[in-house]
């Protein structure tokens, strides 16, 4: 499958990336290197086969519904990058919810 | 764009030009102690970002547990809701970069959710709608993300994250779309509340955010010979039950106007989502995000799937209470009850029903303790604030004072002095009448005052024999102020009688 | 002997039998960091201070005759993948430059219970993405062999350190072959455990269906050791297994009477270098010697693996990676060139007539912070997973490859039922030259080819030291077992350095 400039630039966005046209350039061709090698998968007849999304077999795993301490506010503001001591802080969010 | 509302158009016709097709995406908080992935606490209303932890901020290397009660308040919900409960389901990843997500990504279920394909009977007892049931696609459960506090003034400021809510259990429940008028989506949300409410699953606090809903919306028009469906809106930010049935009216004029002046249909446009603004009673076009959510679901490694037993299900179903589509027909079969007071009785909860059934089976009448239930206790119970729990009158006492009147050991009106004085000083039907004085009229002496009445008032009696019995009205008062502990009826009854043997 | 002549397991007997101070040992080893690591550069950060403090409260714990743990006194080296409380957990990336945990990883948590001693951590590819541990914003890591080339990755660092000496134990990852390859390229014990083995609570995820946390060590007893220390079920971890752990060290010395060995014939193809073929050879003779079967064992999906793993663990990744997102922890690209970008833009914009596409203010935010905290490697991996699980392509690359995976592992349970264990090379080369393949991202994968399938079928497999080029590189070995089949694996690698002195061998350093 051949890769676009405009595909690789719509990803971006949804990747949120963002990327100078050169290196945009230089990806879209090393991306489509790598999904030519990977469309060898085509060659194989995986129908009815069940997909492996997990390496484990197991199954129900529940914790208790017991509360247990929460961790510092000052604890979690330390490693946020813009904060007011009890909030987050992002710019501007324009009517987007 | 200003819209031209066609109200004129309805009003012609006497109906309307269009149907309204309608599906509800209902979210509803858990009631668990904790976080659906962690074991932070879910409780309303504390310190920004004090209910948090690696987990539940998404730190860099955090994983989740899926908390067990929620995932049996969700089983439990879905079987009362009569959805399949699937043998096997998983969780996925549904990708989206918001500041409040901070794992960049929500845990919810996608292809196989815990339940599928149920139903849910709504109907409207003062007639708005006729009964029917409204199928649900599907339920399942997910976590919740946090709050963005934005800057409303300017738009300019920073907006503020609060990740308290972050991780909070919700099971969305999502219809058919199968409601075609806002009074349906009304009853709709109406009966699911109770639903829940019966099984003490969801607070279900609109103002909290424990019960949040979406709709979608859309219009079918019989175009001359064709039909056409306009594109369906998902409008959000409704935050009542009347905010929703407003929204929807609104939504479907304005897509019927829209439709005429631009003729698109289904198909022609992407889904659009619409916000209800309630203060200028408006839907709003929302900004559509960069890249129109593709949401680039998979299965999420970090949770297994869960697997459930037939056997499992049966246990989870035992321990369903009786719910209120059930209880409904129970009520109105073995009281004698009509629709409507049956659902009065229904919608106050497990604790209303119980204290009503005890009432009725006390004073073996129905339709008495029904009329008692819902004006003198249910007023009491407005008036003081308090819970069924907490009331003090039991309904064994109270039976005891339906009883006294069945016997005509005192009348109705008189009755409801003695119910205010058995609410105030915790007493037993006989011990209010003594308190009040109220005794019974012995038959010689009610007959003595009714002869009494007679001839002081022989115009009544010209009357009466003229054929005017009404006119025995006039002695009852007189009858009353003479001996308050008289029967009214009993008075126009025997004064009746003396007047015919003459 | 010096100190640092000893395995851990010598180590761990020394201290027991107070012949050495957990202080003279860690003090041998950080005098080792402070002559060679300027020329490796296998630490991000060393401990020195808590070390030596945490060393002295351990030797007087032991000298009152109180009950130590199982690692007691013994430095371990932690990869900077694995959050460790009060400590910057950076994953060699500039996002996480100034993160600081606030809690610690199960395994960090474990060697702390178990009294090891945490020695400074180890640098490795950013986010554990890589092959070389050139991908680190903080410098690549050397092979201590030859120091022109690659200690191999993601897990470098971890394996340098061994290699060089500046740590008896050492905590790697292994995604695709992160800790085995490197082991190998360094010469060194790699042991990537059976998913599910170790917890992964703590461990920064790359692909979370494939992660694993694994001992990287000089000997095959000092593996089982640290095995030993970290193995278990986690409760915070949903996908760890509740297995029993068995003794690891108990039955290591017990030879394996009727081993049957399984060669793997599409592990000895084209484009696997002589050398490698002759050491590896050589290795399945040692065996033989030793009373083993040897049978030829074909795994047909093996040639899919790499198509299959560059799908699956990017696409995870896509999804992990985007909590990076300079908000709530990590780092944040600057607000004036923030302003300044969309300023730019827009005049842009407005000159071509399109103000409505303008990027908002947050989402500029995202794109720069992501675009300045991410190195190249990592950002095309989240490019190509996020394509591959983007709608209308779904199902051609992320569910194809999740398919392809069931048949790989059905490979794996296939031949199991022949052999006991498979045997075949780490890598189809020793190590390569610095900065050879950073230009071809694509020949940079290639060389996982015997170590995907191992994590795809969430297998457990070891790496351990067979051979040396004539370049004097090292060369490993690897076998790989069913899962939950680790003492099988460790007590069949013992048996092999029992015969032979490969990992006795040390990395000739300049001082």
């Amino acid at each position: 499958m051949a890769l676009s400039l405009e595909e690789v630039r719509k990803v971006a966005l949804l990747a949120r990336l963002q990327f100078t046209e050169e290196e945009l350039v230089e990806l879209t061709s090393q991306m489509g290197d790598i999904l030519k090698y990977v469309d060898q998968l085509s060659e194989l007849d995986t129908e009815g086969i069940e997909p492996m999304a997990h390496a484990a077999e197991v199954q129900n795993v529940f914790a208790d519904d017991i509360q247990q301490p929460s961790l510092p506010r000052e604890v979690i503001m330390e490693n946020a990058p813009k904060h007011d001591g009890k909030y987050y802080r992002v710019p501007a969010v324009l009517g987007d919810e | 764009m200003k819209l031209k509302m066609t109200d004129s158009t309805e009003q012609k016709n006497g109906s309307l030009p269009y149907e309204m097709i309608i599906g509800l995406e209902v979210h509803v908080q858990l009631k668990t102690e904790t976080k659906l992935f962690c074991r932070c606490s879910t409780k309303f209303g504390a310190e920004p970002n004090t209910q948090t932890c690696p987990v539940c901020i998404g730190m860099p290397g955090a994983l989740p547990v899926m908390n067990r009660r929620a995932y049996d308040l969700a089983i439990k919900t879905a079987l009362a809701l009569d959805i399949g409960i699937p043998h096997f389901t998983k969780w996925d990843r549904k990708n989206y970069y918001y500041p409040d997500l901070p794992r960049g990504y929500q845990i919810s279920q996608f292809d196989l959710p815990l339940s599928e394909g149920g139903k849910l009977e709504i109907s409207d007892p003062k007639g708005g709608f006729k009964t029917k049931n409204v199928g649900i696609t599907r339920a399942h459960l997910e976590d919740d993300a946090g709050k963005s506090l934005h800057d409303e003034a300017s738009g300019k400021a920073d907006t503020r994250i609060d990740l308290n809510r972050t991780g909070t259990p919700l099971l969305e429940i999502v219809s058919e779309p199968d409601m075609s008028s806002p009074q349906e989506a009304k009853g709709y949300l109406t009966e699911l509340k109770l639903l829940l409410t019966y099984l003490e699953v969801s607070d279900c606090n609109m103002q909290e955010g424990s019960l949040r809903v979406d709709a979608n919306v859309n219009l079918k028009i019989q175009n001359g010979n064709e039909t056409v469906y306009t594109p369906i809106v998902e409008v959000k930010n409704m935050n009542s039950f009347r905010a929703v049935e407003r929204a929807v009216a609104y939504e479907a004029k304005r897509q019927y106007t829209v439709w005429q002046e631009t003729g698109l249909v289904k198909g022609q446009l992407p889904k659009q989502t619409r916000g209800w603004d309630d203060s200028a009673q408006i839907t709003r076009a929302q900004r559509e995000k960069e890249d129109a959510s593709d949401y680039r679901y998979f299965p999420e490694p970090d949770l297994c799937p869960a697997v459930i037993t037939e056997e499992e299900i049966a246990s989870y179903r035992a321990t369903l209470p009786e719910l209120p589509g059930a209880i409904r027909k129970r009520l109105q079969g073995d009281f004698d009850l009509n629709p409507y007071d049956a659902d009065v009785i229904v919608n106050q909860g497990q604790g209303g029903v119980d204290y009503y059934e005890e009432l009725a089976k006390e004073c073996g009448d129905g339709k008495q303790a029904s009329n008692w239930f819902q004006q003198d206790v249910l007023r009491k119970l407005n008036e003081s604030e308090t819970t069924f729990a907490e009331f003090s009158l039991q309904p064994s006492r109270l039976a005891g004072l339906l009883l006294a009147v069945q016997k005509k050991e005192v009348d109705t009106t008189r009755a409801k002095d003695v119910f205010g004085v058995m609410y105030e000083k915790n007493l037993t039907a006989q011990e209010g009448m003594k308190e009040l004085g109220i005794e019974q009229v012995d038959t010689s002496a009610l007959s003595d005052l009714c002869k009494m009445l007679l001839e002081k008032n022989p115009q009544v009696v010209e009357d009466v024999k003229s054929g005017k019995k009404q006119a025995v009205g006039a002695l009852i008062g007189q009858a009353k102020k003479a001996n308050p502990n008289v029967n009214p009826g009993e008075v126009r009854k025997v004064c009746l009688d003396l007047i015919e043997q003459g | 002997m010096s100190i640092l002549e000893y395995s851990a397991t010598e180590l761990k007997k020394k201290l027991e039998a107070k012949e050495l101070t957990s202080v003279e040992v860690v003090t041998a080893y950080l005098n080792q960091i402070k002559e060679y690591d300027g020329e490796i550069r296998a630490f991000s950060f060393v401990n020195e201070e808590e070390a030596l403090n945490q060393a002295a409260e351990v030797d007087s714990r032991r000298k009152r005759g109180e009950k130590v743990g199982l690692l007691a006194g013994i430095p371990v080296a932690v990869k900077e993948v694995l959050a460790t409380e009060g400590q910057k957990t950076t994953c060699s990336s500039k996002m996480l430059e100034n993160f600081v945990s606030p809690y610690n990883a199960t395994v960090v948590q474990k060697i702390k219970d178990e009294d090891g001693i945490l020695l400074g951590r180890t640098n490795m590819d950013e986010f554990a993405m890589g092959s070389s541990t050139e991908n680190s914003a903080f410098g690549a890591t050397s092979n201590p062999w030859n120091t022109d080339y690659v200690p191999g990755g993601s897990s470098g660092g971890a394996a340098a350190c061994v290699a060089a000496d500046m740590a008896p134990l050492s905590l790697g990852t292994d995604t695709g072959g992160s800790i085995r390859q490197p082991a190998g390229l360094c010469g060194i014990v790699g042991l990537k455990p059976t998913y599910g083995r170790v917890s992964r609570y703590g461990l920064v995820a790359f692909a979370s269906s494939l992660d694993q946390v694994g001992p990287m060590t000089r000997t095959v007893a000092d593996s089982a050791l640290l095995l030993q220390a970290i193995a278990g079920h986690d409760r915070l971890d949903s996908t760890s297994a509740n297995v029993e752990v068995p003794d690891y060290l108990n039955d290591l010395e017990k030879p394996l009477a009727g081993l049957r060995l399984g060669v793997v014939t599409e592990h000895f193809g084209e484009g696997l270098d002589e050398e490698v073929r002759q050491a590896v050879n050589d290795s399945i003779e040692v065996y033989r010697s030793l009373g083993a079967t040897i049978s030829e064992v074909s795994l047909p999906h093996n040639k899919y693996g790499i198509a299959a793993y560059y799908l699956i663990a990017p696409s995870e990744a896509s999804s992990n990676l985007a909590r990076y997102d300079g908000v709530h922890y990590g780092y944040r690209a600057d607000e004036r060139e923030i302003w300044q970008e969309l300023t730019e833009e827009r005049h842009r914009l407005v000159a071509d007539g399109d103000e409505r596409s303008a990027t908002s203010p947050l989402v500029k935010m995202y794109c720069k912070t992501r675009s300045e905290g991410f190195g190249a490697e990592v950002k095309r991996r989240i490019m190509l997973g996020t394509y591959a699980l983007s709608a209308g392509y779904y199902d051609a690359y992320y569910l194809k490859a999740l398919k392809v995976r069931r048949l790989i592992q059905k490979d794996y349970l296939e031949a199991f039922k022949e052999v006991d264990l498979l045997i075949g090379p780490v890598t189809p080369t020793p190590a390569f030259k610095t900065g050879e393949k950073t230009g071809d991202p694509l020949s940079m994968y290639l060389g996982d080819l015997f170590t995907v399938c191992t994590n795809l079928a969430g297998v457990a497999a070891i790496s351990i030291p067979c051979g040396f080029s004539k370049d004097g590189l090292p060369i490993g070995l690897q076998l790989q077992s069913p899962q939950f089949h680790e003492q099988q694996l460790l007590r069949v690698a013992h048996m092999y350095q029992t015969q032979t002195d490969w990992h006795i061998k040390r990395a000739p350093l300049a001082s």
